[in-house]
């Protein structure tokens, strides 16, 4: 029972730490970086349970602000390899399970 | 315009109302043309151009219906060249005959339009040519061109008629006489006033451009997302996060502290450089209230000291050390020239260099006042050593400086520039060698200021500064030349040619003596520039300094590397004194305030001041002046005013140094007497003592 408990008291503490936006690779600039993170942390906030649909805002949302063509994925495992455009390329962590990463190419 | 004639047949009759000869000539030929290619030159007419609508006719309502027989009857007209409208009975009056008499003449002309056209005749010559040049093409083409043209001819016309809106009958008749399209018309207009007219503007020529741009960079990334590895990021993440809030709690006590003491400094530090500018007056005049403390005794000194040891000695004095001027950045370097402002009596420029041609380095000149000894009022550094100054009289702010590496330049004291106002080039003929002195002259007739210097490379040379440049004159050559005018002696002395020294005369202008490496005294004049008006043999080695007496203008003092000092009187070859002190000499100048009195220094670190009116044979004073017998004693000037005298060193050094009253004493005796006639006085008492050497030395000669 107790480990149980230690083991939901961990869960909980678990959620609650890691539920900071944790930027794992960019190469973005300061600003870009700064509005870019914000974004997909709203995104995913907004849409918890439909990554296909916090992607489509990322992905419209980073179009219109910084010029097409814009390439998002979400996720809570997956390996990839891409291409993309110098300076226009985050990877980062959300929410303690979730992937996102987002990056120009076009 | 007669209504019955039809429209085909006017044409052929042109004018009818005057006799115009001109137009109907052209028409006949214009009209035949017409009439062959009536066909073919409605449809070229049309072709040539689509654009313009065609013209159309309009008809007088009581125009008279003809049928088609009566239109091709024939209407006989006969032509007359009478003018109905010109006067018949003009009458004038006849001088001759003193009557009104008729005038037969009539003029008949009448001229209501006047075109040239751009027609020819086919028949003509011109006419020829043209068919003959365009026969190559087929044989419809000369038609062609030629309705062409017509229609051209009838589009200008109609310009020119658009001017005029008053237009005659005849006129509008004649601009009637359209191509055969007219015929088939289609709208009617009024033929007075309507014109239709086209234009085709430019095209924008298009041209095409390509560039490609390079594509932006581009790299690839890779990476993994699961579950542990995300758990494992923020594992380490959180693990850092700790660390560093860890390290910010033990921080902030110290980093306080810091910031405080930083924003103190901060503060002080602003303000500092913020008054600075506006304090320096204030920290000039505390720094000279300080030095006036701490060197209290020394000004007292200077001002009340009078040794009264003196009056036990028979002639004797001494030179009490005042201050001593130093500065860090010019201690290694020899003090080559010391020059007195001639305003501030108190203010003294110093040059910085090295007469060591192994150990050539950079050069500095300073200017101290004795009110600071302990800094330099100024400071100017240069690449160069500097070998020479001099204070301009008029303007005292301006110091001409020689440098080692041939240069001269002039700095201005007023300016804080770091760098002289003005300097020479190799451009603007420099020395080749280096100047051994410099002196500033009266301005010239131009009120140019110009000042002399003299070089080892055996030019003297006249600067004279015009608009902001320096211009440059050799007013003589120290060449071979001038030397082998000695004759046998010259074979020796085919290289000489390095001047080291020179002084203007006081009073004869013109006048100079030239004191050369060799130990030759040269007497120049400023308007000789190869001849030499006098060669003196003055010495074995170096002249190190020559110098007029500031009193008698005939008795000049020289001094050199042999060991002696001499005293000249420029009409006489020989010397009239000789003083050998044992030696090399460095200096000499003489006091601002007796002819007799003069002071040389020399390389052994002692002073010698002589008062040639009590001791002709030996320094009333002879005193090593600085503290190691290694440092060797390079220039000595007098004070103008005071009774001092400043004293450079090798070692960067100036002393300045008082002389005793035994050695600036005018005899008592003549104090209350004679005082006031001085410059007399000090002429005559030189002149007695030259006359006592001159008779012995020119009785032999004689």
């Amino acid at each position: 029972m107790a480990d149980t408990g230690e083991g939901k008291k961990e869960e909980a503490d678990y959620k609650r730490l890691h539920s900071f936006p944790l930027i794992r690779h960019t190469d973005m600039p300061e600003e870009m970086r700064v509005e870019a993170m914000e974004l997909c942390v709203t995104a995913c906030e907004k849409y918890a349970t439909n990554n296909e649909s916090a992607a489509k805002m990322i992905k419209e949302t980073m179009d219109k602000k910084f010029g097409s063509s814009w390439h998002v994925v979400i996720g809570e495992g997956f390996g990839f390899e891409i291409t993309h455009e110098v300076k226009n390329l985050l990877y980062m962590f959300f929410g303690g399970s979730l992937a996102v990463c987002v990056w120009k190419c076009s | 315009m007669p209504p019955k004639v039809p429209y085909k047949s006017q044409k052929s009759q042109g004018g009818q109302i005057g006799p115009a000869v001109k137009p109907v000539q052209s028409r006949t030929a214009k009209s035949i043309s017409k009439k062959r290619d009536e066909d073919a030159s409605t449809e070229v007419g049309e072709g040539a151009d689509e654009w313009t609508p065609s013209k159309t006719l309009l008809k007088p309502p009581d125009q008279l219906e003809l049928t088609e027989a009566e239109l091709k009857e024939e209407v006989t007209r006969i032509l007359t060249a009478n003018n109905p409208h010109a006067p018949q009975n003009i009458v004038r009056y006849s001088f001759r005959e003193r009557a009104y008499k008729p005038i037969s003449y009539v003029d008949q002309l009448a001229i209501h339009f006047s075109l040239d056209g751009n027609l020819l005749l086919r028949d003509s010559d011109e006419g020829r040519r043209q068919s003959a040049r365009v026969c190559l093409e087929p044989e419809l083409a000369p038609v062609e061109s030629t309705v062409i043209e017509v229609e051209e001819a009838e589009v200008k016309e109609e310009g020119s008629k658009e001017d005029i809106p008053a237009v005659s009958t005849e006129e509008a008749a004649e601009g009637e006489e359209p191509p055969p399209p007219l015929l088939k018309e289609q709208k009617l207009t009024n033929q007075f006033n309507f014109c239709e007219r086209a234009s085709q503007t430019l095209n924008n020529p298009v041209r095409e451009r390509e560039c490609q741009m390079e594509p932006p960079p581009r790299a690839t990334f890779s990476a993994t997302a699961n579950q542990w590895e995300i758990y494992d990021a923020y594992v380490v993440e959180l693990q850092k996060l700790e660390k560093s809030k860890e390290k910010e709690k033990q921080k902030p006590q110290v980093s306080k502290k810091e910031d405080k003491q930083r924003g103190r400094k901060l503060t002080s530090l602003e303000s500092q450089s913020d008054d600075v500018s506006k304090v320096t007056k204030a920290a000039k005049i505390v720094e000279r209230m300080v030095n006036q403390n701490t060197f209290d005794d020394i000004a007292q000194d200077f001002k009340y000291f009078e040794d009264p040891a003196d009056e036990y000695r028979d002639q004797e004095g001494t030179l009490l050390p005042l201050w001593k001027f130093q500065y860090d950045k010019a201690k290694r370097l020899a003090v080559t020239a010391i020059c007195w402002n001639p305003k501030y009596k108190d203010l003294f420029a110093v040059g910085h260099g090295s007469y060591d041609f192994m150990k050539q380095s950079r050069g500095m000149l300073l200017l101290y006042t004795m009110k600071n000894p302990t800094f330099p009022e100024y400071i100017f550094s240069s690449e160069s050593g500097i070998m020479c100054l001099d204070i301009h009289n008029d303007h005292p702010y301006l110091l001409v400086v020689g440098f080692y590496d041939g240069n001269v330049a002039i700095y201005n004291l007023k300016k804080s520039h770091s760098q002289p106002g003005y300097k020479s080039s190799a451009k603007s003929g420099k020395h080749t060698d280096p100047v051994w002195q410099v002196k500033w002259q009266k301005d010239d007739l131009d009120n140019n200021l110009n000042f002399f210097s003299i070089s080892s490379d055996g030019r003297i040379v006249s600067w004279t500064l015009v608009k902001n440049e320096l211009v440059h004159s050799d007013v003589i050559k120290l060449s071979v030349e001038g030397t082998t005018m000695e004759g046998p002696e010259g074979l020796q002395l085919q290289t000489i040619g390095c001047g080291t020294s020179f002084d203007f005369h006081k009073k004869i202008d013109y006048l100079f003596l030239v004191g050369t490496e060799e130990g030759k005294i040269y007497k120049c004049s400023k308007s000789y520039s190869s001849q030499f008006l006098d060669i003196f043999d003055a010495h074995h080695m170096a002249v190190d300094a020559v110098s007029w007496n500031p009193y008698h203008m005939k008795v000049f003092i020289s001094c050199s590397s042999d060991w002696t000092v001499k005293i000249w009187d420029h009409t006489i070859k020989t010397p009239m004194f000789v003083f050998d002190l044992n030696s090399a000499v460095g200096d000499v100048a003489w006091a601002p305030y007796s002819s007799t009195i003069f002071a040389a220094v020399t390389t052994d670190g002692k002073a010698h001041v002589f008062d040639l009116s009590i001791n002709k044979y030996e320094a009333i004073c002879n005193q090593p002046v600085v503290a190691k017998k290694k440092n060797k004693i390079t220039h000595i000037q007098f004070n103008p005013i005071y009774p001092i005298i400043i004293i450079g060193d090798d070692r960067g050094h100036v002393t300045c140094l008082k002389l005793s009253p035994n050695l600036r004493k005018m005899p008592k005796e003549k104090k209350g007497q004679e005082i006031q006639k001085g410059p007399e006085v000090e002429i005559a008492k030189l002149d007695k003592l030259l006359n006592l050497v001159r008779e012995p030395a020119n009785k032999p000669a004689k």
